[in-house]
């Protein structure tokens, strides 16, 4: 082999479950990896210069990663992930992510854009990393090898996702496993359960500091990673006549129907980007199951290129305070 | 007895009229998109979902008051949001108060027993499985006919001598279309239809462009959601080819692809192979094919937010410069404007006049 490649991966979008996937195996391959930053304005105002006015902010940070990425790697790592569990599948603009970037974006360097389809057989994921290795020529054992190793640092970063903490917590845990005890989650007396794509809501800069704000305020956070996906597949279609065919979507419409049945939090926020498409469905049928729960507070948060720390800090603040005075006054509930 | 309703797209509600009652059901049809219809929409709508999805709701709403009960729409299984449409609506409607009950039909190729079904539960008159092919071949004859009227319409009217003579014909064949019923009687209407269009007095020298239309297919299909924009088209002198009719786009989704599906799929491949929904990857391979064709522009209409067509927008620039065609994108929402609209149609077509004149070397641009 000659001299060592280097592989970009952008962090954003797919970057918050899937990284610790990609890290292992690229290592394990001889492939070194390189990401961009954690989202900055200089990263987002790139993204919005870039990308069509008309996308979501999500679509945006990414075209901003991207473009931080480009001059520091030989080739851009964008899977073209269509489905991963067999039965449903991502967003539209997920499934159109490397063309999208490929036909934009002027000067990047080759895009390895191999298609993950776990709807074509049992093997079909496999294949997809086979594929990869040979694009940097490692044999078909050491591609296997470099699977099983990052199946297994997967299944680890999902298990530290379960326990509660969030995804840049659980990357770092696994890099240093020694500092486990500092980040493990504080006890607190209010718990809110936050529902969105784990791309709005671990992306502290979209979000303005949206956890760390509820933190502050003496709130405990439960995310849709952070329950067993056996409970959610528990929910079956929520009532609906089909389930939704978004992955991430229909998770969290499972989290929703999941936590208001069972009364296992204080108050629901979901937090959506503007002019999300699945969300418009997804949104109004968390509503509809909040609107028969009506002991339980539900809130919606949305967030766009503009959103300012003042607006979203007010906003929690008040709701927060409503939530407490409301527990505080009916103190026999649960 | 259930009064039944169905989405109105276009002039296709006059083929569903037809059967539905063929087969037995009391039908509402559908009123004309309104201002209320979008007010309506609108209100009990979500904010971000599409166009199509608040006119849709308008309608049911406006149908529910005049008396129907059953609602039959189209499904899907996504990648476009419309798939999950049917099953909001109904959540929506009950959530006002409205328990409707819904016929959604699936693709056939892939859920051939929910067809099946849904045809037994719209069969209210017991009807022999003979019949009902019939009843569908003829529905079909007649889709035709209509879809036959409009593509003509769409080439005599720039070349009309008579500002708006095209469009008056077009409404009076459609009368006769609609009151058409056995298959000679619908061949013999769509021929004087296709004879009346034609004999629209039409001044042959002038100098047309040609444009094609791609997008999403409801705001493609029906006219009041994208502001009659091919009749405003035609009265500048444009003549355009929509790459979407509802028999085509039925054949590709129903049963087995057409080869023109094919070949668009083969042209995007090289942009955007993938399915990304809804018609992202047609409105490229569209692009491509007439481009290819020699047309002097193409105009994308969807719907504010539409996924797999922003997805197709982001690509098309690229697409637009590698094959020199000039691409002009129009999102419509409740907000957009016809005077707007009609400025912006204006503007490409001088654009697209003078470069067609420069490109035959009739005129040198000066100054």
């Amino acid at each position: 082999m000659g001299m060592k490649k280097i592989v970009g991966i952008p962090s954003a979008l797919m970057y918050y479950i899937y990284y610790p996937f990609w890290l292992a195996f690229f290592n394990e391959i001889g492939v070194e990896v390189v990401t961009s930053s954690r989202t900055t304005k200089t990263i987002l105002d790139k993204g919005i210069r870039e990308a069509l006015a008309d996308a979501c902010v999500p679509i945006k940070l990414f075209f901003g990663h991207v473009m931080e990425l480009k001059n520091k790697c030989d080739c851009l790592f964008i899977p073209r992930v269509v489905c991963l569990n067999g039965k449903t599948i991502y967003c539209p603009k997920f499934l159109g992510l490397p063309d999208m970037i490929r036909h934009s974006l002027d000067g990047i360097p080759p895009i390895l854009d191999v298609r993950i389809d776990a709807r074509q057989g049992r093997l079909s994921k496999i294949k997809a990393y086979l594929e990869i290795g040979s694009y940097f020529g490692a044999n078909r054992k050491a591609v296997l090898k470099a699977y099983c190793k990052a199946w297994i640092t997967l299944r680890r970063h999902k298990r530290l996702l379960r326990k509660g903490l969030n995804p840049l917590e659980a990357m770092e845990l696994i890099k240093n496993p020694n500092r486990k005890k500092s980040i493990l989650p504080a006890k607190s007396n209010l718990k809110f359960a936050v529902l969105g794509y784990p791309y709005s809501i671990y992306d502290n800069f979209i979000n303005a500091n949206l956890l760390d704000k509820l933190k502050k305020l003496g709130v405990s956070v439960l995310t849709t990673e952070n329950i067993n996906p056996l409970i959610l597949a528990l929910q079956k279609n929520c009532g609906l006549p089909k389930r939704l065919f978004w992955t991430f979507s229909d998770a969290i419409l499972k989290a929703a129907h999941y936590l208001f049945r069972h009364r296992r939090v204080d108050a629901v926020l979901h937090l959506t980007a503007f002019g999300c498409g699945p969300d418009s469905l997804l949104n109004k049928f968390i509503e509809m199951e909040a609107k028969q729960h009506k002991d339980i507070p539900f809130m919606t948060l949305m967030i766009d290129e503009h959103t300012g720390e003042a607006g979203m800090a007010t906003r929690l603040e008040a709701f927060v305070d409503m939530v407490r005075r409301r527990k505080e006054a009916y103190p026999c509930r649960n | 007895m259930s009064k039944l309703t169905f989405p109105r797209m276009g002039e296709s509600w006059r083929t569903f009229k037809m059967i539905m009652e063929d087969l037995g059901n009391e039908v509402v049809v559908p009123p004309p998109i309104s201002k209320r219809t979008l007010d309506l929409g609108v209100r009990y709508s979500p904010e971000f979902a599409c166009f199509p999805l608040k006119i849709l709701m308008g309608t049911y709403l406006e149908t529910v008051e005049m008396g129907a009960d059953t609602i039959v729409t189209s499904g899907g299984v996504g990648p476009c949001r419309a798939g999950g449409y049917a099953m909001l609506h109904q959540k929506i409607l009950k959530d006002l108060g409205h328990d409707i009950k819904m016929i959604v039909f699936e693709p056939p190729r892939l859920q051939l027993m929910n067809f099946i079904k849904n045809v037994r539960a719209l069969n209210k008159n017991h009807t022999s499985i003979k019949c009902i092919i019939a009843h569908i071949k003829r529905a079909w004859r007649k889709l035709q006919a209509l879809d036959n009227a409009e593509k003509l319409s769409h080439i005599v009217r720039p070349r009309e001598i008579t500002r708006g003579t095209t469009s008056k014909v077009y409404r009076k064949v459609l009368g006769w279309i609609d009151q058409a019923y056995t298959t000679e009687q619908i061949i013999e209407a769509e021929t004087a239809a296709l004879k009346a269009l034609r004999g629209v007095p039409q001044d042959l020298d002038r100098e047309v462009l040609k444009v094609g239309i791609v997008g999403e297919i409801y705001v493609l299909l029906e006219p009041a959601s994208n502001l009659e924009m091919e009749e405003t088209l035609g009265n500048l002198g444009v003549e355009v080819e929509r790459s979407m009719f509802l028999t085509g786009w039925t054949r590709d989704n129903t049963w087995t692809e057409t080869t023109e599906m094919m070949s668009v799929k083969e042209a995007a491949a090289p942009y955007l192979p993938e399915l990304v929904g809804g018609h992202g990857r047609d409105s490229i391979g569209n692009t491509i094919l007439c481009a290819k064709r020699g047309f002097d522009g193409m105009i994308q209409v969807a719907p504010f937010t539409c996924i797999p067509e922003i997805v197709a927008r982001t690509i098309l620039p690229r697409v637009s410069r590698d094959y020199d065609i000039p691409v002009l994108t129009f999102f419509l929402d409740e907000q957009t404007g016809k005077a707007g609209m009609s400025t912006r149609l204006e503007a490409f077509t001088d654009l697209m006049r003078r470069k067609k004149r420069l490109q035959q070397g009739r005129f040198t641009l000066t100054g």
